[in-house]
C-alpha cells in the first residue's frame, strides 16, 4: 500500500475518538506510518456485525412487547450476551436467569435480583421494570 | 496501607501504535530506554501468523486469526533481549487493584489485559466482548487512573470502577486482573540475533505446523472452505462468514491487511540493522502479497454490500487467497534461510 493510497472513508465508525495507524510505502519505498479514518471494506464488514445484533435485538424487543419475553432478555440481547456471559457477570445461575426471561416470573422479581441485572446491564431498576417507557430511547450502538 | 487518593505520575511517555500488544510491549521497553519501532516489536515477537479454526466461534462464526495467543508478542521479544519480565493474575478484583496501585507507588508503568466491551473512551461500534486488548496504567490522579492505550492517539483515564471492571470483563479467555511489568532488562542484549530468530520462529509457524489449519496451509484450507459457503450456507450466512474473515483481517490494530504491512516495515528495518538487502527484496514482496489481501478485502466487502458485479463472486474472493498463500509461501521458504552473516 502507497501512501497516498492509504483509506480516508470515514463513515463515522470510530465514534471521532481516534485514527488508526496504519503502514504504508512512501515516494522513496521506504515504510511510514499513516493516521486512517477508516476504509469502506472494514466499514461495511463491522456495520454488517452490528446489522445482525440490531435484528436481534429487534425481534426480541417485539416478542417483549407482546409479553412473550421479559425485558432480561431484551437487554442481554442488546448488550450481545447469551445466558452463559449474563450468568458470569450477575452471578445469577443460567437457569435461573432462563426462568427470569419469562415475563410472570420476571414480575415477581425481588428488588435485589433486579438489582443485579440493572447494575449488569448498567440501567436504573426503573427502567427495566417499565419497559415500555424506554422504547423510544436511541440503541447504544450504531 | 496505600493512600488511595494520592497522585501519582510516572514519567512515561505515550506513542500510538497500530496493535495494542504491539504498541505496550514497545512503550514499556522504550521507557527502560530499548528503542525499538513498533515493527520490530512485531517482528522479534513473532506476531505474524495466521490460522483458521471453523470449530472454535466468535459471534456464533468460526474463528481467523492473523496473530498468535494474545501475550506471545510480549513474551517473545522480552525474552530474545534478555528482558525480566513479571506476569500475575488475580481471583480478587482489589487485590489487583492493589498490586496495580503498589507498582505505581514502586514508579512501575504497568501492562494489563482487559475486555474492550465496557472501555468508555473507546468506539462504540468496536465494543463487542473482545477480552484480548493491552493497555499500560502509568499513574493516577484525581482520583483517575492514567492510561497509555496504543491504539489511542492521546492518553485517557478510566476511574477506578471502570478499570477493575475492564479488568475483570468476562466470556471467553476471561483476562482476571491479569497484568505484567518489566523488572530489569539486560544491559548486553545481541538485537541481531533476536531478528534472526524472530524471522526463523515465524517462518517456522508459516510452513511448518503439521495441521492444515495453520500458517500458508490454513489459508488455503480457508479459500477451498470458502468457495463452498455459498451453497452450504446460503447467502445470507456466507455473507456473515466472510464478513468475520474481513474484521479480523483489518480489525483496529493490524496496520492494514492482517499485519503483513507492519511486517514488510519489520523486513525492511531488519535490512539495514542486518546490513543484507536481499531483506528489502522481501519486504517489497511482502507488501505485495499485504495488497493481495487488500484486494480480497475489497471483493468481501462489495459481497457483503451485496453490491458484487459478476466477476467479484465467493469463487473470485477465495482465488485471491490461493494467490496470496503462494505469495506468502515463497517469502517465508526465502526467510527460512536467514542467517547472522
Amino acid at each position: 500500500m502507497k501512501k497516498a493510497e492509504v483509506p480516508q472513508d470515514n463513515e463515522g465508525l470510530l465514534d471521532g475518538k481516534l485514527r488508526e495507524v496504519c503502514y504504508a510505502v512512501d515516494e522513496s519505498g521506504n515504510y511510514v506510518t499513516v493516521l486512517s479514518t477508516g476504509w469502506t471494506p472494514k466499514n461495511a464488514a463491522l456495520k454488517q456485525a452490528w446489522a445482525e445484533v440490531n435484528e436481534k435485538v429487534e425481534e426480541v424487543k417485539r416478542k417483549v412487547l407482546e409479553g412473550k419475553l421479559s425485558p432480561v432478555a431484551y437487554y442481554m440481547e442488546k448488550n450481545i450476551m447469551n445466558l452463559k456471559l449474563l450468568s458470569q457477570y450477575t452471578g445469577i445461575s443460567k437457569w435461573r436467569i432462563r426462568r427470569h426471561l419469562k415475563p410472570k416470573v420476571f414480575s415477581k422479581l425481588d428488588n435485589e435480583t433486579l438489582a443485579k441485572y440493572a447494575k449488569t446491564f448498567e440501567i436504573p431498576v426503573a427502567l427495566l421494570k417499565n419497559f415500555n417507557e424506554n422504547l423510544n430511547q436511541p440503541d447504544q450502538h450504531k | 496501607m496505600i493512600e488511595k487518593n494520592k497522585d501519582i505520575v510516572i514519567d512515561f511517555k505515550h506513542y500510538q501504535a497500530a496493535h495494542c500488544e504491539n504498541g505496550v510491549s514497545s512503550n514499556l521497553l522504550k521507557h527502560h530506554n530499548i528503542n525499538l519501532s513498533e515493527p520490530m516489536v512485531f517482528g522479534i515477537g513473532s506476531g505474524l501468523f495466521f490460522s483458521y479454526m471453523p470449530f472454535i466461534r466468535l459471534n456464533n462464526l468460526p474463528v481467523s486469526s492473523f496473530r498468535p495467543l494474545p501475550g506471545m508478542i510480549f513474551k517473545r521479544i522480552t525474552r530474545r533481549l534478555g528482558v525480566k519480565i513479571v506476569r500475575a493474575k488475580f481471583t480478587d478484583p482489589q487485590k489487583s487493584m492493589e498490586r496495580l496501585d503498589s507498582n505505581l507507588e514502586n514508579g512501575i508503568p504497568t501492562g494489563c489485559l482487559v475486555g474492550v466491551y465496557h472501555l468508555t473512551y473507546f468506539p462504540a461500534p468496536y465494543r463487542f466482548h473482545f477480552n484480548a486488548h493491552n493497555l499500560i496504567v502509568y499513574g493516577r490522579e484525581n482520583g483517575s487512573y492514567l492510561i497509555s492505550d496504543p491504539v489511542m492517539e492521546t492518553p485517557v483515564t478510566l476511574t477506578r470502577e471502570e478499570l477493575m471492571k475492564v479488568r475483570f470483563a468476562k466470556g471467553t479467555y476471561p483476562p482476571k486482573g491479569r497484568l505484567y511489568y518489566i523488572e530489569s532488562i539486560s544491559e548486553n542484549h545481541d538485537l541481531k540475533s533476536a531478528i534472526v530468530q524472530g524471522i526463523r520462529h515465524t517462518c517456522k509457524d508459516m510452513l511448518e505446523i503439521p495441521i492444515p489449519l495453520f500458517g500458508v496451509k490454513g489459508i488455503r484450507y480457508l479459500a477451498n472452505r470458502m468457495k463452498r459457503w455459498p451453497k452450504k450456507l446460503g447467502d445470507k450466512k456466507a455473507s456473515l462468514y466472510l464478513g468475520q474473515v474481513v474484521r479480523m483481517l483489518e480489525e483496529i490494530g493490524t496496520g492494514g491487511a492482517g499485519f503483513r504491512f507492519i511486517y514488510a516495515a519489520f523486513l525492511q528495518e531488519s535490512a539495514k540493522i542486518l546490513n543484507q538487502d536481499w531483506l528489502n527484496e522481501v519486504s517489497k514482496e511482502m507488501t505485495q502479497a499485504g495488497d493481495k489481501w487488500r484486494e480480497f478485502a475489497t471483493i468481501s466487502g462489495r459481497i457483503i454490500k451485496d453490491r458484487a458485479g459478476k466477476e467479484e463472486s465467493y469463487e473470485a474472493a477465495a482465488n485471491l487467497l490461493l494467490k496470496v498463500a503462494d505469495m506468502e509461501e515463497k517469502i517465508y521458504r526465502k526467510l527460512k534461510k536467514i542467517s547472522l552473516d
